[in-house]
């Protein structure tokens, strides 16, 4: 049963609980991605407040578990935080997910995240638990740019 | 529950993948002919035999080898051309899949070295293509439309899966030069009606291509009995190799039609500024076309020939009404495709409420060792139509049994449960 160590309990639990979705106002950026090899999608908004801190992401969207479970994740990790430090979160998320399964995460800056530590293994998978967070990542740079 | 003649167990026996285990102890359960079959050890031993012992380049090494290699292939000329009822071996031509025999007759249209008035278009002549193509019964179609300002217009589908009918003949009209719609849906399994399309066809004085990619391998098709103009199919579907498909079209309109790919062996006479050309099928087998899978695609046609397509039909036929039986015992399945054996193959596409297609796919996958395909199947229009941005998809063979699609289903409900 390979797949079981995929499907980890909380990735289920922010599947079919989903923090924080909906889009919401006010916000700095908002970016549309799509992962064209399976459809899913994502609309995705940033609210940086007052010392680079992150307000609100607030999201909508259609896909698959992981992708889905992610996007949750990725809400309750950097709603509250600043960009720089989100963006490290970012960072260490992405080597783990590119990092075919190899890669020993680390955990004080992953939090939740490493229940998609099972999901670097399948290659065909990586992109749609890094949807959400590329998206993010996106928005972030164009909210500064304004 | 299957027919006497028609032992299962001995026909999966030919077929060496079947029996194999996948990683973590798995048996594999294969669910997934539609998008590429398996291939039974006579396929692979003959080409394996003819790249040992006979290989050279064929139609133009004037030695023991060249004619080997020459009479192996147009041998499996032959072979395809008997299969499919092609009145000539002539007719058929080897493409390297069903995509490029559809690409090629679309190339021939409103082409500058076109002569023949049934292949000119330009602004105000239509197409004809239906909402339930694969992309590569669609995409090639929009090219031409975009390369001539001709309109691309096509068939609907209904809610049940069918091509839709009611506006037939508004549709296909004196301005319709061509209609390519697909003998069998990759998706809904749906088998369309040839005939209510080819009458109205006929009255407009439109040409007929069938994509018979899901067609060929699972029933007896007879071209001439269908009466179509062109025919496009493919040879790893058909348990054949990859790399050969097969473009069959009525004698004279092959001559006709202009060259697609220019090379070698297409050519009768070159010179700096001009050529002329070998006569059909030659004219359209530009370069060293390839020689084993073509080979190999005879043999698979003999094998199919050696079992029987009626008992090929008759058992995915059992399959398809055992499958439908069990997939409605499953809460929140969804079928995209005729719920009734009545014009439909053995390609059961569904989606199961609140559960995304990937997800299915994964855990069939990883769990039971089931594949299916999941997405849209390169049928992306068809998905839209239903509102859905993918299926979970299985298709059925000749060496399925029921016993597998009880693995299916089992594996079904162990989904629901994670996602309950």
């Amino acid at each position: 049963m390979i797949g079981e160590s995929m499907y980890q309990e909380l990735i289920l639990e922010h599947y079919k609980h989903p923090q924080g979705r909906g889009l919401r106002e006010p916000y700095d950026a908002e970016v549309h991605h799509v992962n064209p090899t399976c459809g899913d999608e994502i609309t995705l908004r940033v609210r940086v407040g007052e010392a680079g801190k992150i307000e609100d992401v607030s999201y909508d969207g259609q896909g698959c578990s992981i992708s889905q479970a992610a996007a949750s994740v990725l809400h309750e990790l950097t709603t509250g935080s600043t960009v720089r430090e989100t963006l490290s979160v970012v960072d260490e998320f992405t080597r783990l997910m590119q990092g075919r399964g190899q890669v020993e995460p680390d955990e004080d800056v992953l939090g939740d995240a490493v229940a998609f530590a099972g999901v670097a293994k399948f290659p065909a998978r990586v992109k749609c638990a890094l949807l959400s967070w590329m998206a993010y990542k996106d928005a972030v740079v164009r909210s500064a740019a304004q | 529950m299957t027919q006497t003649s028609f032992d299962v167990e001995r026909i999966r026996k030919d077929f060496p993948v079947l029996s194999r285990e996948l990683p973590g102890g798995r048996p594999l359960v294969y669910l997934d002919s539609g998008n590429s079959s398996q291939k039974p050890t006579q396929v692979i031993e003959t080409m394996r035999e003819h790249l040992a012992l006979h290989y050279s380049n064929v139609g133009r090494a004037m030695h023991a080898l060249g004619a080997e290699s020459t009479e192996a292939y147009e041998s499996a000329r032959d072979k395809i051309a008997a299969f499919v009822g092609a009145p000539s071996r002539d007719e058929v031509v080897f493409t390297k899949n069903a995509s490029e025999a559809l690409n090629l007759v679309a190339y021939s249209f409103g082409n500058p070295a076109n002569t023949d008035d049934r292949f000119r278009l330009g602004p105000g002549d239509e197409i004809v293509i239906s909402e339930m193509e694969h992309h590569s019964n669609i995409v090639p179609w929009q090219l031409l439309a975009q390369r001539t300002g001709a309109t691309l217009r096509w068939f609907g589908v209904t809610d049940e899966g069918r091509l839709d009918l009611s506006g037939l003949d508004d549709l296909v009209t004196e301005r319709t030069k061509i209609i390519s719609i697909a003998h069998q849906s990759n998706v809904l399994g749906t088998v369309n009606p040839v005939a209510d399309v080819l009458a109205r066809a006929r009255q407009a004085g439109a040409l007929v291509m069938l994509d018979a990619s899901q067609s060929v391998p699972h029933h007896p098709v007879d071209v001439a009995a269908l009466g179509v103009d062109f025919v496009a199919f493919t040879g790893h579907k058909m348990v054949g190799p990859s790399g050969i498909g097969v473009l069959w079209g009525r004698g004279e309109l092959l001559e006709a039609m202009p060259p697609f790919l220019g090379g070698g062996e297409m050519i009768e006479a070159v010179w700096m500024d001009r050529s002329t050309y070998a006569p059909i099928p030659h004219k359209f087998e530009a370069g060293t076309p390839p020689i084993v899978e073509a080979i190999g695609l005879g043999a698979a046609v003999d094998y199919l020939s050696g079992v029987g397509m009626a008992a090929v039909e008759a058992h995915e036929r059992e399959l398809a009404a055992y499958g439908l039986d069990a997939l409605r015992e499953l809460p929140g399945l969804r079928l995209i495709g005729p719920d009734s054996l009545e014009m439909r193959g053995g390609t059961l596409a569904f989606t199961l409420d609140g559960i995304h297609p990937h997800d299915v796919g994964q855990i069939l996958d990883d769990a039971f060792g089931v594949a299916v395909r999941v997405g849209h199947h390169c049928a992306r229009p068809l998905h839209l139509r239903f509102g859905i941005p993918a299926t979970t998809r299985a298709s059925f063979y000749l060496y399925n049994t029921t016993g597998e699609i009880d693995a299916l289903v089992r594996g079904l409900h162990h989904v629901q449960k994670v996602f309950a």
